[in-house]
C-alpha cells in the first residue's frame, strides 16, 4: 500500500510534466467550450435542439475528448510503453509489484477524467449557462459506466499490443471511433440518423450523457450496452495482459 | 557458504530449450560471473534464480529460499538488474532512487547511494538526459538500494564505452567489498577475467566449465608462446631437447618457442648458459578469450 501511494504520487508528477496529457485531456475541451461559448448564437435555445442551446447539446461531446483521450490514447500508450522499456519487468524484481503502477494509471486516468467532468459542468454553468446535469444520479452513472467501457478498450489495447508502436496503431482507430460517435468532429445533429442511433451505443455512450444532463434518466439499455463492454473487454484484457 | 544454489535446472519456451541442464553454486561474498555466447541461455539462468519464471525442471535455492514461493521474502534480499531495463524518460535521478527505496522494509539511503555511484551532479536529472554510463549506474543503484544481500546485474557493460564501462567494474569491486554477493552475467571475456572470483561458461544451456578465470586458461588452454630474438644464433635442438618445450618456429630474426608449465624459466635458464641474449623477450599466454574458443568452438561476441 506504501508502495503503491508512492507510484502515485511518481507518476501523477510524471503525467502533469509530460504537459501534452493534462493539456489534451483537460485544457483542451475547456478551451472548446471557451471558443463555443463566446458565440452568442450557441447559447441560444434553439428548436433543433429540443429547446436547449447547441452548447448544451454539444457539452456531452466535449466531455468524450477527455473520456477517449485518457482512456483509449494514454493508458495503452504508456503501458505499452512501461512495458516495451522492462519498467514493469523491472518492478516486477522488487516488493513492489507491476500491478501497483497499473493500478496507479487507472487512479489517473480517473482523475483526469473527474477534474475535467467538473471543470466543464461548473465552468459551462458559472461562464456560459449551460445547466448542471439534471438527473445527477443518472449522470454520474452513465459516466461512471462510459468510462468503465473505455478503459477496459483501453486496457485491451495495452493487453494485445506487442510493442509501443503497436500500441498506437491499435489504439488511434478505437479513438477515432470513440470521439467519432461522440459527436467530436461532427456535431451529431449533422450526422445520419443510423450513425446517431450506432453512436448510442458506442462507448462511452453520448447519449445517456446528453439525456441526463439536460433531460432526464438515460435509457437503461444505453447503460446496460456500456457495462456489458466494460465487463468483457475488461474480462479479455485481464486475460492477455502480459508484464513483459 | 553457498547462497545461491542451482541443480540440474531445465527450462524450455515451446520447443525451444533456453536452458538445458545447468547446476551451479555461488558462494558468500563472491562476485560469480556467468559467462556464455548470446543465446547460450544465460539470462534464462539468472531470471529463474531472481524468481522471474519457473524452472521446468531442477531446483533453485536462494539464501535458502525458493524463489518463486519465497517471492516476496526474497524480493528484499536479493537487487536485480536486468537486461535492457529503462525508466520513464522524465523521472528524475533522485525520484528513481528515492521511489525505488520506498519498497524495501531497510532501504539504503538514496542520498548517499547517490553519491557513492557518483550521480551526486544529476540528482535533479530526467532520466533521458543521462549518458549510457550514468543510465548503467543507476540502474546499478537501483538494484542495490534495497540492501540486498546478493545483487545479480545481467549484461553490465553492454553499450558503454571503455572508459564507462572500467568505472562500472571499479564500482562492482566496491560493492563486493561492502559485502554483497555479486551474480554478474556477462559475454566479455575482459569483464569476467577482471571481475570474477570464479565463472561458469555456459555454452547452448548447458555450463561447459566452472572454474577461477585464471584456472580456467591453464586447464583448458595451457600453452604459453616465448617470442624474442637472440643476439647470437641458436640451435632449435637447445629448446626442443627441454621437456616443457612442445614446438621451435622461427619467423625472421625472431625464434618462438612454445611450451607448456615452466617454459619460460627453461627456456631463459638455457639462453643463460649459453650465453646468449634474449632481445624484445615477450611471453605470450592463453587468455580467456583462448579457452572460451576451446570451450565453446566459437569465438566470443565482439
Amino acid at each position: 500500500m506504501h508502495a503503491f501511494g508512492q507510484i502515485l504520487k511518481i507518476e501523477t508528477r510524471l503525467y502533469l510534466r509530460d504537459f501534452a496529457a493534462p493539456l489534451l485531456t483537460v485544457a483542451l475541451p475547456l478551451a472548446l467550450l471557451a471558443v463555443f461559448g463566446l458565440i452568442p448564437a450557441t447559447r441560444e435555445p434553439d428548436p433543433q435542439f429540443g429547446g436547449r442551446s447547441f452548447l448544451e447539446y454539444f457539452a456531452p461531446s466535449l466531455l468524450v475528448i477527455t473520456l477517449a483521450m485518457s482512456a483509449v490514447n494514454i493508458l495503452p500508450t504508456v503501458l505499452a510503453t512501461y512495458r516495451e522499456r522492462g519498467v514493469l519487468r523491472r518492478l516486477a524484481t522488487t516488493p513492489a509489484s507491476p500491478a501497483a503502477l497499473l493500478a496507479a494509471q487507472l487512479v489517473i486516468a480517473l482523475g483526469t477524467i473527474l477534474v475535467s467532468a467538473v471543470l466543464l459542468i461548473a465552468v459551462g454553468r458559472l461562464a456560459f449557462g449551460v445547466p448542471l446535469p439534471r438527473h445527477p444520479l443518472g449522470f454520474a452513472l452513465a459516466l461512471v459506466l462510459g468510462t468503465a467501457a473505455l478503459l477496459a478498450l483501453g486496457l485491451l489495447v495495452a493487453a494485445v499490443a506487442r510493442t509501443t508502436k503497436a500500441a498506437q496503431g491499435m489504439a488511434v482507430p478505437v479513438f477515432m471511433v470513440a470521439m467519432f460517435f461522440g459527436g467530436v468532429y461532427v456535431p451529431r445533429f449533422l450526422l445520419p440518423d443510423f450513425l446517431v442511433r450506432i453512436g448510442d451505443y458506442t462507448p462511452p455512450g453520448v447519449q445517456a450523457l446528453l439525456d441526463a444532463w439536460t433531460a432526464d434518466a438515460p435509457q437503461p439499455l444505453h447503460l446496460a450496452i456500456m457495462a456489458v463492454i466494460a465487463v468483457l473487454a475488461g474480462a479479455a484484457a485481464a486475460k492477455l495482459f502480459r508484464w513483459e | 557458504m553457498p547462497v545461491i544454489e542451482v541443480t540440474n535446472l531445465h527450462k524450455r519456451y515451446g520447443d525451444v530449450v533456453a536452458v538445458d541442464d545447468v547446476s551451479f553454486t555461488v558462494e558468500a561474498g563472491e562476485i560469480f560471473g556467468i559467462l556464455g555466447p548470446n543465446g547460450a541461455g544465460k539470462t534464462t539462468t539468472v531470471e529463474c534464480v531472481a524468481g522471474l519464471r519457473s524452472p521446468d525442471r531442477g531446483r533453485v535455492s536462494v539464501l535458502g529460499l525458493d524463489p518463486r514461493r519465497d517471492a516476496t521474502q526474497l524480493r528484499e534480499r536479493v537487487g536485480v538488474q536486468l537486461q535492457e531495463s529503462q525508466l520513464p524518460d522524465q523521472l528524475r535521478v533522485g525520484e528513481a532512487l528515492e521511489l525505488y527505496a520506498s519498497f524495501y522494509r531497510d532501504p539504503a539511503d538514496p542520498g548517499e547511494l547517490i553519491d557513492k555511484l557518483g550521480l551526486g551532479e544529476k540528482r535533479k536529472t530526467p532520466y533521458k538526459k543521462l549518458s549510457g554510463g550514468q543510465k548503467q549506474r543507476l540502474s546499478i543503484a537501483l538494484a542495490l538500494v534495497g540492501n540486498p544481500e546478493i545483487a545479480i546485474l545481467d549484461e553490465l557493460t553492454t553499450g558503454l564505452d571503455p572508459q564507462a564501462r572500467r568505472d562500472t567494474w571499479a564500482l562492482i569491486e566496491q560493492v563486493r567489498d561492502s559485502g554483497v554477493t555479486i551474480v554478474l552475467v556477462t559475454h566479455f571475456m575482459e569483464e569476467a577475467e577482471r571481475l570474477c572470483d570464479r565463472l561458469a561458461v555456459i555454452d547452448r544451456g548447458r555450463v561447459v566449465a566452472l572454474d577461477s578465470p585464471a584456472g580456467l586458461v591453464s586447464s583448458v588452454a595451457p600453452e604459453q608462446r616465448i617470442r624474442f630474438r637472440p643476439s647470437a644464433p641458436v640451435d632449435d635442438r637447445l629448446f626442443t631437447d627441454l621437456p616443457e618445450v612442445t614446438s621451435v618456429q622461427r619467423t625472421g630474426g625472431q625464434v618462438v618457442v612454445t611450451g607448456t608449465g615452466d617454459v619460460l624459466h627453461a627456456v631463459t635458464s638455457v639462453l643463460a648458459r649459453n650465453q646468449i641474449i634474449a632481445a624484445d623477450l615477450r611471453l605470450e599466454q592463453s587468455t580467456l578469450d583462448d579457452a572460451f574458443v576451446e570451450l565453446t568452438g566459437h569465438r566470443p561476441a565482439e
